[in-house]
């Protein structure tokens, strides 16, 4: 049997799931279209993309969005300014203090509401605290992804369940904090919790050398992520990028700087900035940021004031800020994070609008896999660090 | 042994058990000297309810408090529930963990009928059980126990990952009150029951049918008397 009767047979065979389209010639066969997802253990939630192979490369990628689309901007019409965060807790379901922190941001921006001093140092403390977590877990993912299946994802999440013990002793809840509110914080953290947040971060360091020392050097990761999934600066600034991934590609660009927000501008860090724009720089750039963290965190720590927690002007309840529109913006651990409000005066936002910053991290897949093999795109989705909830609102 | 005619044996036809002719003190007084006495029924059940192994399946927040129970600190090995398979072919326990959509719904439920029995649901967080706080949302499904039929419920948002611990802990004692035969015997020994459930398609305005009733009645609607 000849090989045009074999590609015939293929054509026969074609089902819908695995469809062969067109036959390129006798040596190269036909291109194989794989649909990945929405249940795949790789895919970080409910993700699915359609890939078509040539052999094992990648020629196309289209990413399928909507399995987890909560119809968060059309509810958050729905309730209250305050009734909406619950609901920021639930976008990116790893950092809520972030999301909290940006809509706070932005209604404190269309009220024109002021924040004690303690407040702003205690959201820098929550944040970076966040940043940490989700740092580490993504780090541990992302070895997940790799292969090297359980070990350094256990110790991210051992790390995790301190961190979260701290919010859970200051909130009540684990993860859905809910704890910003208009004009400060709900409650005042106690002397032993802040004794509590400077054990965790003094000893942060410890684990984060022991984490590189399993995996920074390592050959195996470095012979899987170098090289693979590479980003332009070009193509990052204009796709929109935030946040590590535009960080890895060499751009110099981190709100905490740029628009010095909150008390920022107080402490020293550095920015840390990646050369090639490929897995491993993503990888480094999140540690490297974390170790910025623990320094921000030694800041805020010992620099902590005294005084209110709260604005004591502050509405919380019926609360009707005046006809207007303002869009507060964060350095979160994924990106830019940014709530978009349009009031017409009543007690619900005319129009609430998120900037996802792994949505739109994500509409760069496709240039950073083409070419690459599946296994690859694997650890390139999880570079990227998607969580679904924002993905898909 | 487990396949029996219906007619031969009807279901409303109540089954009395035989008066248990080792009493619970001789056991333990025969287990302590080396000798274990034991029926095929307990066997199976505890053979069953110590190694359920859950689908690898993630849905929303929940998945992330899945995993850390799943983890060093929660380590749900010790209820031998640390396998995690990939596959629907390989799992027999299915956790709903998170707001299942309309658009995610069919897929779920396709996973569930691919699941081979004797096959186990525990539905997680408050968005699988009811819709949660997402009730209200257009594309929300209120409850995956409208599609598939679930064993344990675990309330919270999300439940911590102890809540999810001892919801299996409560399906480990509903599998060891398993009966192999008769009326109670549960859905795979019987030939009456079936084991999938319909997929539901994306219709017009929503999923089609929107709901299975062999799993789920609507409520009674509340009428006053007055």
């Amino acid at each position: 049997m000849s090989v045009s009767d074999l590609s015939g047979l293929n054509a026969e065979r074609a089902t819908p799931g695995a469809r062969v389209r067109e036959v390129h010639d006798s040596f190269h066969g036909d291109l194989l279209e794989v649909s990945m997802g929405p249940h795949h253990p790789s895919t970080h939630g409910v993700f699915r993309m359609i890939v078509t192979l040539d052999g094992e490369t990648i020629v196309k990628l289209k990413p399928v969005f909507g399995y987890l689309h909560r119809n968060h901007e059309k509810l958050g019409e729905t309730v209250t300014y305050l009734g909406s965060m619950p609901y920021t807790d639930r976008l990116d379901y790893l950092s809520s203090m972030t999301n909290n922190w940006a809509y706070a941001l932005a209604v404190e921006k269309l009220a024109g509401q002021a924040v004690p001093e303690r407040a702003e140092y205690v959201r820098v403390i929550l944040a970076e605290l966040t940043r940490l977590l989700n740092h580490t877990c993504l780090a541990g993912f992302l070895m997940q992804d790799c292969g090297c299946s359980g070990t350094p994802l256990m110790y991210a999440f051992r790390e995790r369940e301190y961190i979260l013990d701290l919010f859970e002793s200051l909130s009540g809840s684990r993860m859905m904090c809910n704890y910003q509110r208009f004009g400060g914080c709900r409650v005042d953290p106690s002397a032993d919790w802040l004794a509590g947040a400077q054990k965790l971060t003094d000893r942060y360091g410890t684990f984060l050398d022991e984490f590189e020392t399993l995996l920074t050097g390592n050959e195996i990761i470095m012979a899987r992520t170098q090289g693979v999934g590479k980003l332009s600066p070009e193509l990052a600034i204009s796709a929109g990028v935030t946040g590590p991934m535009l960080r890895a590609t060499g751009v110099n660009y981190d709100l905490r700087k740029v628009d010095a927000y909150g008390v920022y501008p107080r402490f020293d860090f550095r920015v840390p900035l990646g050369d090639h724009g490929d897995v491993y720089d993503r990888y480094m750039i999140r540690v490297l940021e974390m170790r910025e963290s623990i320094k921000i965190l030694q800041q805020a720590l010992a620099g902590l004031p005294a005084g209110p927690i709260m604005d004591p002007k502050a509405k919380l309840r019926s609360f009707r800020p005046k006809a207007g529109e303002a869009y507060g913006r964060i350095e979160g651990p994924k990106g830019e994070i940014g709530f978009y409000l349009l009031s017409d005066g009543s007690p619900n936002p005319y129009r609430y609008r998120i900037r996802p910053p792994s949505f739109i991290n994500l509409t760069v897949l496709e240039d950073m896999c083409l070419g690459h093999t599946v296994a690859d795109a694997v650890i390139i989705l999880g570079s990227v660090d998607i969580v679904l909830g924002e993905v898909d609102r | 042994m487990f396949k029996r005619d219906p007619e031969d044996c009807p279901l409303s036809q109540e089954v009395t058990p035989p008066p248990p002719s080792v009493t619970e003190t001789e056991r333990d007084e025969l287990r302590r000297q080396g000798i274990l006495l034991t029926s095929l029924q307990e066997l199976y059940t505890w053979g069953n309810s110590h190694s359920v192994w859950p689908l690898n399946f993630g849905l929303a927040c929940c998945a992330i408090e899945m995993i850390a129970a799943s983890m060093a600190k929660f380590d749900i090995a010790r209820f031998g529930s640390e396998v995690f398979r990939p596959s629907p072919r390989q799992a027999d326990l299915l956790i709903v963990s998170g707001t299942v959509t309309k658009k995610m719904a069919p897929q779920v439920i396709r996973l569930w009928n691919q699941m081979p029995e004797p096959k186990y649901c525990i539905a997680m967080g408050a968005c699988a059980i009811s819709g949660g706080p997402f009730k209200q949302g257009y594309n929300v499904l209120k409850g995956i126990d409208r599609f598939i039929p679930v064993d344990i419920y675990i309330p919270g948002c999300p439940p911590r990952p102890e809540a999810l611990l001892h919801g299996l802990v409560q399906l480990q004692k509903k599998i060891q009150g398993f009966k192999l035969t008769g009326p109670d015997a549960p859905r795979h020994l019987r030939d009456d029951q079936p084991c999938n459930c319909p997929v539901p398609e994306f219709g017009e305005h929503d999923l089609e049918p929107p709901a299975n009733p062999a799993v789920w009645t609507a409520p009674p609607a509340i009428v006053r008397k007055d």
